[in-house]
């Protein structure tokens, strides 16, 4: 692994006397996007206020290419080489050119210099044609387009997104995250996102930390994190909605066999026989049909009854009784089609990978299903 | 009514003619508030930005105090500085009461908390997280100072209006600590009170239509320059 662009240890912010931030390690490599994911009041806000420098920490240490940041004056040069960009795109009360430009002026940029930059990236955003319109009326998407170019004009090498696109309506959001990954890939830009919401974090990220009460639950590989949660509030963060504690009645070569409920589920993990384990399902893994299917290469196919159907968007939410709680998605064709409504019985079939061990050991504590 | 178009008759041959007397009055009022303004300005600014942006214990009782100190009585001011600079008063040795550098200090005096307590409001107002945002761009201290004063210019400008304006039409801590003396101390509102305390008040509505025109134009000029350099 290459020398870390960002480095952090033994963490610790305080707000008054009491604890509000307790990371004990975090690294962001060159090129990374490391997704902060949590509820509101998990830390992330803090954490990447301190990670810019901007609160200072009661404890730890920041290490910037390895070079510890001990004093103001590191600090201060440290800030002009990393950038925030906060919920609110906190624009200046001047044009989109102006607002863009502000950063560089603040660093001393040469007017040539500075025009030239102003333009490449208002162009890159999408806004080279708002770039004398007042920032005053801007929509929200092009408001937090100003203040990511005006971020990215100053070529940081580390980017701090605060919730940049929580204030924004799905469409607006999907296109302006589709842009701003691309433009990350293409800079070769280190960036942290502070999230709430896994489908934004999947599609910048590939790297996750899911945060709570001011610690990092679990960090890792995007994918490792997002199906081999190891904490039931990572898992139910990350998507799991399906939640169940089971029995181990055999284990042959990684392939498990589950009790549950009267059924037997066939998972795939690492147990042994007797063992109870947590095991999590992604309702996207689980499909729907009106009979068992012989030639399906999905190894649980159960039968169940739907409790409820619920518009959801594009889509609608199954909930299903297979003598355990299981939810899945399904598009409106499919509803038609099966004609889903309370009380239809139907087979609810997922693949042995699709069953996820969460956490070995203890039952009890929470609840089974969640 | 006769009074009053008699007054604006005056008041033009007064100003058309080019009075002198007149014409001096009107120099120093100007002079003396403007000056007062200015020092309030600098004073009153500064003590905003220290108070918006820093944490310290009593800040609230700081703040409380700048807002009641907005109605600071021209009289009680002018008593104050009156005795300060009293002939064996602590100030005395400065021998400047009943000259305009005692009125600009009285006026300073009651401009710089209004000033002061409108600008620190201005300063407040803007989002808290744009400090940070500023600092995260990579500014100095210096820097962020100034461009939390750049975004709120129109609110600071209001205040500095109304700083003149308290200025500019008050009468009491001038005439106590000037003492309304011809050709050195006399401004519009002294001179307004004393014409029209003898009866003369065609010439104390002359006055009074020059402070108005001056009030107008001097908030004019400062609005011109609120609203320009703003774009559309």
């Amino acid at each position: 692994m290459s020398a870390p662009l960002l480095e952090v240890r033994e963490l610790a912010v305080h707000r008054g006397r009491t604890p509000v931030l307790d990371i004990p390690s975090l690294r962001v490599g060159p090129g990374e996007v490391l997704a902060l994911i949590g509820p509101n009041g998990a830390g992330k806000s803090t954490l990447l206020l301190t990670l810019a420098a901007l609160l200072k920490p009661a404890a730890g240490t920041l290490a910037f290419h390895g070079e510890v940041l001990d004093s103001e004056a590191k600090r201060q040069a440290y800030r002009r080489r990393v950038t925030m960009v906060f919920q609110d795109p906190l624009l200046f009360d001047t044009t989109v050119r102006e607002n863009i430009a502000a950063g560089l002026r603040l660093h001393g940029v040469r007017a040539e210099e500075r025009q030239q930059r102003v333009e490449a990236t208002a162009a890159q955003f999408g806004i080279a044609e708002l770039l004398d319109r007042s920032a005053r009326h801007l929509s929200g998407g092009e408001a937090q387009r100003t203040a990511l170019a005006r971020a990215f004009a100053l070529r940081p090498e580390l980017l701090l997104l605060d919730e940049p696109f929580s204030a924004l309506d799905p469409p607006t959001r999907g296109g302006l995250l589709e842009d701003l990954g691309r433009i990350l890939a293409d800079t070769g830009t280190s960036a942290l996102l502070a999230t709430h919401d896994q489908a934004e974090a999947s599609r910048l990220a590939s790297r996750l930390a899911v945060m709570k009460g001011g610690r990092i639950l679990q960090a890792g590989d995007l994918q490792q994190v997002m199906n081999h949660p190891d904490d039931p509030f990572v898992a139910a963060f990350v998507g799991m909605e399906t939640l169940l504690q089971c029995t181990v009645t055999a284990a042959v070569e990684g392939v498990l066999t589950l009790a549950l409920a009267g059924h037997e589920l066939i998972a795939v993990g690492d147990a042994e026989a007797g063992d109870s384990i947590l095991v999590g399902i992604r309702p996207e893994h689980v499909t729907l049909s009106l009979q068992t299917d012989k030639t399906s290469s999905a190894r649980n196919q159960l039968l169940g009854t739907v409790t409820k159907v619920i518009p959801w968007g594009p889509f609608h939410r199954v909930e299903l009784d297979c003598g355990f709680d299981l939810s899945t998605w399904v598009t409106p064709q499919s509803l038609t089609e099966l004609a889903l409504a309370p009380g239809r019985p139907v087979v609810a079939a997922f693949k042995a990978t699709a069953v996820h061990v969460v956490r070995k050991g203890h039952p009890g504590g929470e609840a089974a299903q969640t | 009514m006769d009074l009053i178009w008699e007054g604006l008759r005056k008041a033009l041959e007064l100003l058309v003619g080019l009075d002198p007397e007149v014409l001096g009055i009107t120099l120093l009022s100007l002079k003396v508030s403007g000056l007062a303004t200015l020092i309030s300005v600098v004073l009153g600014l500064g003590a905003a930005v220290v108070v918006a942006l820093n944490e310290f214990p009593g800040k609230r009782l700081v703040i409380a105090l700048m807002n009641t100190g907005m109605g600071l009585p021209p009289v009680v001011v002018g008593l104050f500085v009156t005795v300060l600079l009293w002939r064996n008063g602590p100030f005395g040795f400065l021998g400047i009461l009943y000259t305009p550098a005692a009125i600009i200090l009285a006026q300073a005096v009651i401009a710089t908390p209004i000033i002061a307590g409108l600008g620190l409001a201005a300063l407040q107002h803007l989002p808290p997280e744009l400090r940070l945002q500023i600092l995260s761009l990579g500014a100095t201290r210096r820097q962020l100072v100034w461009l939390l004063l750049r975004e709120a210019r129109l609110p600071l400008l209001a205040a500095v209006m109304a700083g003149f304006g308290g200025v500019i039409s008050e009468v009491g801590a001038s005439i106590m600590v000037g003492g309304n003396l011809k050709g050195s101390t006399r401004v519009l509102t002294t001179a307004t009170v004393m014409e029209s305390s003898r009866g003369n008040f065609e010439v104390a509505f002359a006055l009074s239509f020059i402070l108005l025109v001056l009030a107008f134009s001097v908030n004019a000029l400062l609005t011109h320059l609120q609203q320009t350099r703003r774009p559309r």
